[in-house]
């Protein structure tokens, strides 16, 4: 049961095949049976995944209407707080902190009956590419565990992967639901900024976070996206309007006369060979499903790396001040007579972790006066460049694509001394968070050098997420056809089920 | 930061400082800004008291608490 999709699994539980409860053991036995080779969960809630389970498989008895994922698992990023719940968003400066309330992306998960299971792994603040920023180890590709799972939402895309859940939220700043769905070999959706509401999403650029949903299927994904999007009253960024109706778009799959363009700059030079096959070979899967493939160059997107590691530290080094060791969290060196100021100073020396304190400098140093109008500010303009890019990229395409990571997962290890190289997974995904716009990765086969996933990008307009979710599915059905097991079939065995 | 760390940034500033500092190639006089990608503004909500918070639940994480408050360590007095 564990390997099936969300939607299958939803199946089970409305037909009567399975219970809720028999389907929420299962995973927490998948989990005890891979975690300690994975690594994707930081804390698990059996007892309050078993309540909800309960709950749900109790209602259902009573012939009570029940949403379509109700009793169905999921795994929560560990920057969505949970009352209640140890909450660290992967930093020892948060560790052992119990929120006093629940995100409201949360407190919909619950009132659709969905089982959240626990916390994955990530980054520290979501700052990274591969979960190794981590303060409490990374997280292991199932492909490979000597690899990396992606980043930041490594623990969520591996957990998906691994069978340890079908579902996950993730959040993507830079990229941070998609990369690592791409090189995990599974779907994840960074909606429209402001089509998922931030509030209590642990803020990293609060212009560029949004909350989105990671699956194996691109059904699942848009389940997931229509259970958590919505106006909220206590997000100010929060879009008031109706929900894309995605999952529609994910059912019928229809691409005949959508209008597919190629961005230009986001394939060539610096992509591994198997990616670009891979893409190519998508593409002429989507022509064939009745879509015209074109192509569209948007200039700036050579900018866009470097405008997002001014924007992004920026923003975050006014965010992470809140971590000031008073009000929650870690306190170092409260001794009598030490000051309130020797205290914050000791408490983030020990409390945040290199990467974290590499970004707050550099975004103090980018606002600072007399850098501030050629850091930050031309970082701003090019902002308007890159979605002046795709404003004119758009007036002729229905939807944008490029592969959604330039490499397969790396080796662990294998970039953490070098800050650039890291940056540079990001490359394609960072355009659509810095126009605020939807994207969606779902995985286009394996690279035939290395026999790892490959992911392929999917770029809507903003408050189009159901183009994306038509043009997913298309595809996804396509290389079903050709594949004839999903591509997850093909993950080697970890605990003896594959 | 400890003295290693700061050893270890100062060389990585310089490096991530020249990459990005590209963005004024093309950052000219006649760009508009861009803060936020969705253009919204005043957003409020409607003046009525909901419940929040207790005083209880908002010191549940606190490294320290005395009579109901945040205890920090001493702000004023020093040399």
């Amino acid at each position: 049961m564990i390997t099936r999709s969300a939607y299958e699994m939803s199946q089970a539980l409305g037909s009567g095949e399975i219970t809720s409860v028999a389907l929420t053991q299962q995973h927490f036995d998948r989990i005890a049976q891979v975690d300690a080779d994975v690594h994707a969960f930081l804390y698990l809630d059996h007892e309050g995944a078993m309540a909800q389970a309960r709950a749900v498989d109790t209602a259902r008895a009573n012939g009570e209407k029940v949403g379509p994922l109700a009793g169905v698992p999921l795994a929560l990023k560990d920057v969505m707080v949970q009352k209640g719940i140890p909450t660290t968003a992967g930093s020892k400066i948060l560790e052992g902190w119990r929120p006093p309330y629940d995100a409201t992306l949360v407190t919909k998960l619950k009132d659709a009956g969905v089982v959240i299971l626990g916390k994955t792994n990530m980054d520290e603040f979501a700052m990274g590419s591969s979960t190794e920023n981590s303060a409490y180890g990374p997280t292991h590709n199932p492909w490979d565990l000597t690899r990396i799972p992606g980043g930041s939402g490594g623990g969520s895309s591996a957990a998906i992967a691994a069978f340890e859940a079908p579902l996950a939220i993730g959040t993507d700043t830079g990229g941070s639901i998609r990369q690592p769905a791409a090189v995990t070999g599974t779907v994840g959706v960074k909606p429209t900024y402001g089509g998922v509401s931030r509030y209590g999403l642990i803020a990293f650029s609060s212009s560029l976070d949004q909350a989105g949903p990671c699956a194996r299927t691109v059904l699942d994904a848009a389940l997931l996206h229509e259970v958590i999007a919505g106006h909220d009253v206590k997000d100010a960024t929060s879009i008031n309007a109706p929900v894309p109706q995605v999952v529609k778009a994910a059912k019928s799959g229809e691409v005949k006369g959508m209008k597919i363009g190629v961005v230009k700059e986001l394939n060539g030079d610096g992509y591994q060979a198997g990616v670009r096959s891979r893409f190519e070979e998508s593409l002429e899967l989507l022509a064939k499903a009745g879509a015209e493939i074109i192509e569209v160059s948007c200039p700036n997107f050579e900018y866009a790396l470097a405008a997002y590691y001014l924007i992004a530290p920026s923003e975050c080094s006014s965010n992470l001040a809140r971590f000031d060791a008073m009000r929650y969290g870690l306190r170092v060196g409260d001794d009598e007579g030490v000051s309130a100021e020797l205290v914050m100073n000791l408490t983030r020396e020990v409390g945040l972790g290199r990467e974290v304190k590499r970004r707050i400098i550099l975004g103090a140093y980018a606002l600072s006066s007399g850098y501030y109008d050629a850091y930050y500010g031309s970082a701003q303009k090019v902002r308007t460049l890159i979605i002046q890019d795709f404003d004119r990229a758009f007036a002729s395409a229905d939807v944008l694509v490029s592969p959604t990571s330039p490499t397969t997962a790396f080796k662990i290890g294998d970039k953490v001394d070098d800050p650039l190289a890291m940056y540079l997974n990001d490359i394609a995904t960072i355009p659509v968070n810095m126009a605020g716009i939807c994207g969606m990765s779902l995985p286009s086969g394996l690279a035939p050098e290395d026999g790892l996933p490959v992911g392929f990008q999917i770029m809507a307009p903003a408050m189009q997420d159901q183009r994306m979710y038509s043009v997913g599915a298309a595809l996804e059905a396509e290389l079903l056809t050709k594949w004839g097991a999903p591509l997850l079939s093909q993950i080697p065995a970890l605990g003896g089920i594959k | 930061m400890t003295d290693s760390e700061l050893d270890h940034l100062a060389t990585e500033m310089d490096v991530i400082l020249n990459a990005v500092a590209r963005v004024q190639e093309v950052a000219t006089a006649d760009i508009k800004p861009t803060s936020h990608p969705v253009p919204i503004s005043n957003i409020t909500r409607p003046d009525v008291v909901v419940p929040s918070l207790t005083s209880e639940q908002a010191l549940s994480g606190a490294p320290a608490k005395e009579d109901g408050r945040f205890r920090v360590p001493q702000i004023l007095g020093e040399e």
